[in-house]
């Protein structure tokens, strides 16, 4: 087990190398430069060289790509085109949004969803499976962006229950040592502000988990299904144990391999996908920041950002791949 | 036995929900007016700022927050494009233009507590023209080059030989600039936002302009200025900015002026305009900019929502490059012209907020010419024009639109484009349909002459002068426009320095009727875009350059 994780970290290196070539050069392939994003309507082209200069834009990309690299390895990823600020500040910044809007949405998911699943998997063919399958369809075919206006339009503007944007009000002060603002808010004893963060959380995760509640919902039931046919639970059952533990140790347990691999799959994407929820709620995460800057062509972040995504969608891979061998022993990764 | 387990958990389910939706209640109302004075209003923007320091900047976000912290020695009377006394009194300009003396206003300090006085003031102008490395970028310092020109020691080739000489502190109250050359729309250019001053303790103690360039990864400011301590001697002060989050300003209770009547102003920028318009119907915020025209009508017909409108200060027009043949050809662009059907356009894409532009600048604006050539929409007259060109009907032509973008002058370019091309074909052209993403390939493709025969595009005036509209299009060769006329050339240089107002008036006027006549370009549309308020917000004064002041805005008794 030692030396399959020892070995999928040292293969991130070339992965991270091969990658910051390929985003490095893709990005500069684009038509038009952060120049004209920067002035718009303004630009000339004395300003554009002007700009392109600033930014060792008219080096040859591999002078560039050598320099860029000589600054990453010392831990400098370089400082953002439009806010003029490191691009490691506004990873800290940023990622723990995306972090915080992600799991929300998964605990959402995984919250109902698995029991949900288990439900219509053990009323099998009765109207509240049939009611969980319509639910299912209906959370897998909104858009996202469609879902998230209309929560906001009944739980903020109809029945003013939850803000609409943001991730706390701008009201309450906190301090941010972490970015992580449920745990600043904790930090700072305030619960106040823990509730406010919570309140902020919600809507976004609901719309951006309504998907993963869906598919996880019917793996579920698909698992759930499968098992409890199976000869072991037969056994379990004849054995006369209770049919709560024939549930949880023999079914749950079972059924949770192929749940944990939706899981995995889920987040990866939930990632990515965070794009729309983010826009929608004026949540500041990685993926409008990630967007914003392709559209202003914003090279530091773009190579900063997608060489830390990539670092972080590894190390995922990898914790997955690990947790199905503690789950089910039988399964070794050789 | 399944039963239960599987009711417990439907069970759990809907305690769970219950818990949820009875845990959230309260009001989320944010905004607390306590009638006419105080209160703290929430304002949005699309972006966040970018700094806090009107000499670095070109974007509408970071000037909104310098405008409420900053001063200029010269202001736009509110709503309008008149001069007014800011931070200067009075004004003489000696009769060759090259020397401009400013009386200064007394009692007025930072919000550091100096004294604002004529050293403060030619400080400042001598930090902008004494700007190094980066700080010379368009980048940076766009406005100042603009206007000014090159600096003290030019590091580029593209910068120009600098308008500012000096600025001596005469005594305190009075600043005397010297200029390289004569300049008559100095002082119009002074309202802009990146000639306000700064104290000039903080400048040095925050220093302002430290940085180090990296060449790859750019410029990295060192300096806090203008990210935790802009100092100026407006009606608000800074207090605290968290990115992506709020800027917050608060009053600034030693003003020499109109003292603000909110307590505090909070600044959040919300990119999505779905969102900025539900902001504002939770009561979240209680104001925006940048309202889309197709939310014009659902905030007006909201009872506790209000649309407040800026006077028109734009122009929507139909680019011409005259190096894509046969667009040289003066008949070929007067077809254009009368081939367009502006009218149609203006009527049903700008919600009623539009109307159709004959010049290209504002009527607002000092040198509007009373009479211009027009060119009503009539294809017969525009194919017989053709014909005479020499040309085999149907003449075809490349007209390129932006995707993926709506500005004030243009909210749908599709749209617009799509009843261009339509009426353009129906006058002897074939219309061959081009688009790309507005941000940065449309723009690029524009300003390197790429963007085909015709295309669409605008322009928001930076300050009220004929110079800013006309001599930025046409006052010198630009692959834009790919033309060369040296009279109208002449024409505009004469103009930008004559001191004399009236004939400056006129000289513009003058180009404008040349500009109708030989059609660089056709202008289409004029018009006014709109801000949203709650209904009990009052006292706020739309402006032509969206420099908008808070410092007469309150929250009023009525409205939720």
């Amino acid at each position: 087990m030692l030396r399959f994780v020892v070995r999928r970290l040292l293969l991130l290196v070339p992965i991270l190398i091969g990658l910051s070539l390929l985003v490095f050069i893709w990005i500069r392939a684009l038509p038009a430069s952060p120049a004209v994003s920067l002035l718009g309507e303004r630009a000339t082209p004395e300003t554009i060289r002007q700009i392109e200069r600033q930014y060792g834009l008219d080096k040859p990309v591999y002078v560039q790509y050598l320099r860029y690299m000589e600054t990453v390895v010392k831990g400098d990823l370089g400082t953002t085109i439009r806010t003029r600020r490191p691009v490691t500040d506004e990873l800290r910044e940023r990622f723990p949004a995306t972090i915080e809007l992600t799991t929300a949405a998964l605990l959402f998911a995984i919250l109902f969803g698995i029991p949900l699943g288990f439900v219509a998997a053990k009323r099998y063919g009765t109207w509240i499976d049939h009611a969980s399958l319509l639910a299912s369809l209906i959370g897998v075919s909104i858009p996202v962006f469609f879902l998230a206006i209309l929560l906001k339009y009944v739980f903020a503007v109809k029945l003013g229950l939850l803000p609409t944007v943001g991730r706390i009000s701008v009201l309450i002060n906190i301090d941010h040592p972490t970015n992580f603002y449920t745990i600043d808010a904790l930090l700072a004893g305030d619960m106040g502000a823990f509730w406010d963060v919570l309140k902020h959380l919600m809507l976004p995760a609901i719309a951006l988990g309504s998907i993963p509640l869906a598919v996880i919902a019917r793996i579920t039931r698909a698992a759930v299904l499968d098992v409890q046919n199976e000869d072991y639970v037969r056994t379990a059952r004849a054995k006369g144990l209770a049919p709560r533990i024939v549930d949880v140790r023999h079914i749950f347990r079972n059924a949770l391999l192929p749940i944990t691999t939706i899981i995995g799959l889920q987040t990866g994407l939930l990632l990515s996908g965070a794009v729309l929820t983010e826009t929608i709620f004026a949540f500041p995460g990685m993926g409008t920041w990630l967007v914003e800057a392709i559209r202003q062509r914003d090279f530091p972040i773009l190579q900063g950002g997608i060489l830390f995504v990539s670092f972080v969608f590894v190390l995922v891979n990898l914790l997955v791949d690990v947790s199905y061998a503690i789950i089910n022993p039988r399964i070794r990764v050789s | 036995m399944r039963d239960r387990v599987s009711k417990r958990i439907l069970l759990l389910l809907a305690m769970a929900l219950l818990v949820v939706a009875a845990g959230c209640g309260g009001d989320d109302d944010e905004s607390s007016g306590e009638g006419k004075t105080g209160g703290t209003l929430v304002f949005a923007g699309a972006a966040d700022p970018v700094v806090i320091d009107g000499a670095l900047v070109s974007d509408g976000e970071s000037i909104r927050v310098i405008t409420q912290i900053f001063e200029t020695l010269i202001n736009l009377k509110p709503g309008t494009t008149e001069l007014e006394p800011g931070l200067a009194t009075e004004w003489e300009v000696s009769p060759d233009a090259l020397t401009y003396t400013f009386s200064l206003r007394e009692g007025v300090t930072f919000h550091d507590g100096e004294p604002f006085n004529a050293e403060a003031v030619c400080f400042n102008f001598d930090r902008w023209y004494n700007f190094k490395g980066p700080l010379q970028s368009p980048s940076a310092s766009y406005y100042y080059s603009a206007f000014f020109g090159g600096f003290a020691k030019n590091e580029s080739e593209d910068l120009s030989d600098p308008l500012y000489k000096s600025c001596e502190a005469r005594n305190d109250t009075t600043a005397v600039m010297t200029l390289t050359r004569p300049s008559a729309s100095l002082l119009g250019a002074l309202v802009q936002q990146a000639f306000s001053i700064a104290s000039p303790k903080a400048l040095q103690e925050f220093d302002a302009d430290a940085g180090s360039l990296d060449p790859d990864t750019g410029f990295k400011p060192s300096g806090t200025f203008g990210t935790e301590h802009p100092i100026g001697t407006g009606p608000f002060e800074f207090v605290s900015w968290t990115r992506e989050d709020r800027l917050v300003l608060k009053r600034y209770e030693n003003y020499w002026g109109e003292k603000a009547k909110l307590d505090q102003l909070i600044i959040r920028p919300i990119a999505d305009n779905a969102a900025r318009l539900q902001a504002l119907q939770a009561n979240e915020i209680q104001g925006y900019d940048l309202v889309e025209p197709q939310d014009v009508g659902t905030i007006e017909g909201t009872d506790n929502l209000k649309i407040l409108d800026r006077p028109a200060f734009n122009v929507a027009y139909v680019g011409i490059n005259q190096a894509k043949k046969p667009m040289d050809n003066l008949k070929v662009r007067q077809a254009v012209a009368y081939g367009l059907d502006r009218e149609a356009v203006v009527n049903n894409f700008y919600g009623g907020r539009g109307v159709v532009a004959k010049q290209m600048m504002p009527p607002e604006v000092e040198g509007y010419a009373d009479t211009v050539e027009e060119y009503t929409y009539d294809p017969e007259k525009a194919k017989s024009l053709l014909q005479e060109a020499g040309l085999t009907l149907p003449v075809e032509i490349e007209f390129w639109y932006p995707s993926d973008v709506s500005r004030p002058y243009m909210p749908n370019p599709k749209n617009n484009f799509e009843a261009f091309a339509a009426s353009l074909n129906k006058s002897g052209f074939k219309v061959v349909p081009k688009t790309a993403p507005w941000d940065p390939d449309y723009l690029g493709r524009v300003d390197e002459g790429n963007a085909g025969a015709l295309h669409l595009i605008g322009w928001t005036g930076d300050f009220a002068d004929a110079d800013n509209f006309i001599g930025t299009f046409f006052q010198n060769f630009s692959p834009q426009f790919g033309f060369r006329n040296p009279k109208l050339f002449k024409l505009l240089d004469d103009a930008e320095i004559e001191a004399d107002r009236q004939k400056r008036i006129d000289m513009y006027k003058e180009a404008n009727q040349l500009i109708m006549e030989q059609l660089p370009a056709v202008p289409y549309a004029h018009t006014k875009p709109a801000l949203a308020f709650r209904n009990d917000i009052e006292g706020f004064v739309p402006s032509p350059t969206t420099n908008e002041l808070f410092n007469t805005v309150s929250i009023g008794e009525g409205g939720e």
